[in-house]
């Protein structure tokens, strides 16, 4: 055995340490207040000063129809959305599943609203939007079609949000899939040939199973980002028409830093992060169960 | 192998299905920044005009554009350093030593909600005097690199064979020394994926710098919003200042195409 310093042998406390006491600091205590100030009454604003209360601003938060509209309506949005995408993105992932000319450069086109700034693309989808001079309803008055109030009506303006979010998103669902369509073997392929199966049966009863631990994998990462959906929301509609397109995080961020009520906007944010947790944990079982 | 005629022009089709909707709206906000507010408002709208110069003259040197700028630079810039500096350390302690526990706390904080810190933190800045510092800029900006360093070198350094240190260790280097003179140089693919992408992160990052800052340490996605904010919105401006924001973004995708991919993709597929 090699002699060894004080540093050598406690090298695996040593090295993240640093990280460690960062993420200590930053974010667990940060957290931790937040769950300390759920259980209060605490608006900055009032000068009155901080009172427990326990599950006091949890069962007023109940009785908020903001709330309970929020919570709706960020279920609908981050189901909405995330379906399109893993459906679409999966689509487009299978057709450029080969190889040709320009795959790169289109890969390229790919990545460009993955890391386009959301609040710029919030705002561009807005000019495209707009009632009177937008883009969108140009096109919907070429085809004779009635034009829309797209985000400033408060009928239309969820799917309107929804759309841009699978504009920019499914193409990293098309990235993910297509990367791991390359991993793939290729001999399940080949028996499946000799067995004479066609093109359908192959891609329903070969490539999909091999496919979906992938795409389930996608859909999360997506989706924990869905449910905390922020910039292009408020950029776009900052909540409106009225509340219509109030989110839970819109709805927290209100909360915290137009009403200063902290006490019932913790509350919104520890179930908004239960809410992110257990969906999590729930495809993560799914997957276990089927064994993907 | 032969392609059918139908393959032939089937294909490329889908392709152009799969572009134009992908593209369209990066070349009307392109379009836009060059148009004049009569053209842009004007119904049907317009695909030919005579491009001017106007909007991004106002961006310039009308707004404090520069300053964001700068400001969007130095926070980026900082928080990302900072991340590998605390991140490459604990990713290569998480891979080596199997620190499963580790990589699930920086898998949390991948999935909170950021206002659950930043509820805290606006408490805390105030109270310190540290509203509008680069210090809590940099410092909240950390919470969104770090995780995306230590995911993905984490499972870089995995990559990496045992070997490589062992034989260093064997002629007598330290394991932090084989860290630092093998491990790392060997890493640098992986380096390189991380930095991009924490640094499009923070780059991109609306709601930290929308609370913590405010006019000396405002961050680009706060600038281009409050652009929309007037009472009249000025189009032609705001497709400017948004192709401004994108410009350093979509350049560094374009350098690192690879790399990106490859951070964007990678967890997803290996799991």
């Amino acid at each position: 055995m090699i002699k060894s310093g004080f540093f050598e042998r406690n090298l695996k406390y040593l090295f993240p340490l640093p990280a460690l006491l960062f993420v200590l600091l930053l974010m667990v205590f940060p957290v931790l207040y937040t769950l300390f100030v759920s259980f209060t009454e605490w608006t900055l604003t009032s000068g009155r000063p901080m009172k427990f209360v326990a599950l006091d601003s949890y069962l007023k938060i109940m009785r908020e129809p903001r709330f309970l509209d929020a919570v709706g309506r960020t279920f609908s949005f981050t189901v909405g959305a995330v379906v399109a995408e893993a459906v679409l993105g999966t689509t487009i992932a299978l057709v450029l599943n080969r190889e040709f000319k320009g795959k790169n450069a289109l890969k390229f086109i790919l990545l460009l609203p993955l890391v386009a700034t959301p609040v710029a693309v919030g705002i561009v989808f807005n000019l495209f939007y707009d009632p009177t001079i937008g883009f969108l309803n140009y096109v919907l008055s070429v085809l004779g079609l009635p034009q829309s109030g797209w985000v400033t009506a408060s009928s239309t303006v969820l799917p309107s949000l929804m759309l841009v979010d699978i504009w920019q998103w499914t193409p990293m669902i098309a990235l993910i899939v297509l990367a791991g369509l390359a991993g793939l073997s290729n001999e399940p392929y080949e028996s499946a040939k000799v067995d004479g199966a066609s093109g359908a049966q192959t891609f329903f009863h070969v490539t999909l199973p091999m496919i979906m631990p992938t795409i389930l994998t996608a859909i999360i990462l997506r989706a924990v980002d869905a449910l905390k959906t922020y910039d292009i929301i408020y950029a776009m509609t900052g909540g409106g028409p009225g509340y219509s397109s109030e989110t839970l995080n819109i709805l927290a961020y209100k909360y915290s830093f137009e009403y200063f009520n902290l006490g019932q906007a913790s509350s919104i944010l520890v179930f908004l992060f239960f809410l992110v947790l257990l969906f999590s944990l729930g495809v993560m079982k799914i997957r276990k169960k089927f064994e993907l | 192998m032969k392609q059918s005629l139908r393959f032939r022009i089937g294909f490329p089709l889908l392709v152009l299905i799969i572009i134009i909707p992908m593209i369209f709206p990066f070349l009307w906000m392109f379009m836009s920044a060059f148009k004049t507010q009569v053209d842009i408002i004007s119904w049907p709208p317009k695909f030919l005009f005579s491009p001017t110069m106007v909007n991004f003259n106002k961006v310039f040197n009308e707004q404090n554009f520069l300053l964001y700028l700068k400001n969007s630079m130095i926070v980026g810039v900082g928080s990302v350093a900072i991340s590998l500096l605390l991140g490459l350390p604990a990713a290569y302690s998480i891979a080596r030593f199997h620190q499963k526990r580790l990589s699930v706390m920086i898998l949390i904080a991948r999935l909170m909600p950021g206002i659950s810190f930043l509820m805290p933190w606006y408490i805390v800045f105030s109270r310190l005097g540290l509203m509008d510092s680069y210090t809590a800029l940099i410092l909240s900006h950390i919470l969104i690199a770090l995780p995306v360093v230590v995911w993905i070198m984490s499972s870089y350094f995995e990559s990496v064979p045992l070997e490589m240190e062992e034989s260093a260790m064997v002629d007598g280097a330290t394991m932090q020394r084989a860290f630092v003179s093998i491990i790392l140089p060997l890493s640098v693919p992986g380096i390189v994926t991380a930095t991009t992408l924490s640094f499009i992160f923070s780059w991109n990052n609306f709601m930290f710098s929308q609370v913590l800052s405010m006019e000396k340490t405002r961050t680009l996605p706060i600038a281009v919003y409050n652009f929309m904010s007037y009472a009249e919105v000025d189009w032609g401006g705001v497709m400017a200042a948004a192709v401004a924001i994108m410009t350093p973004a979509i350049i560094l995708t374009m350098v690192f195409q690879k790399y990106v991919v490859k951070g964007l993709t990678m967890g997803a597929v290996k799991g």
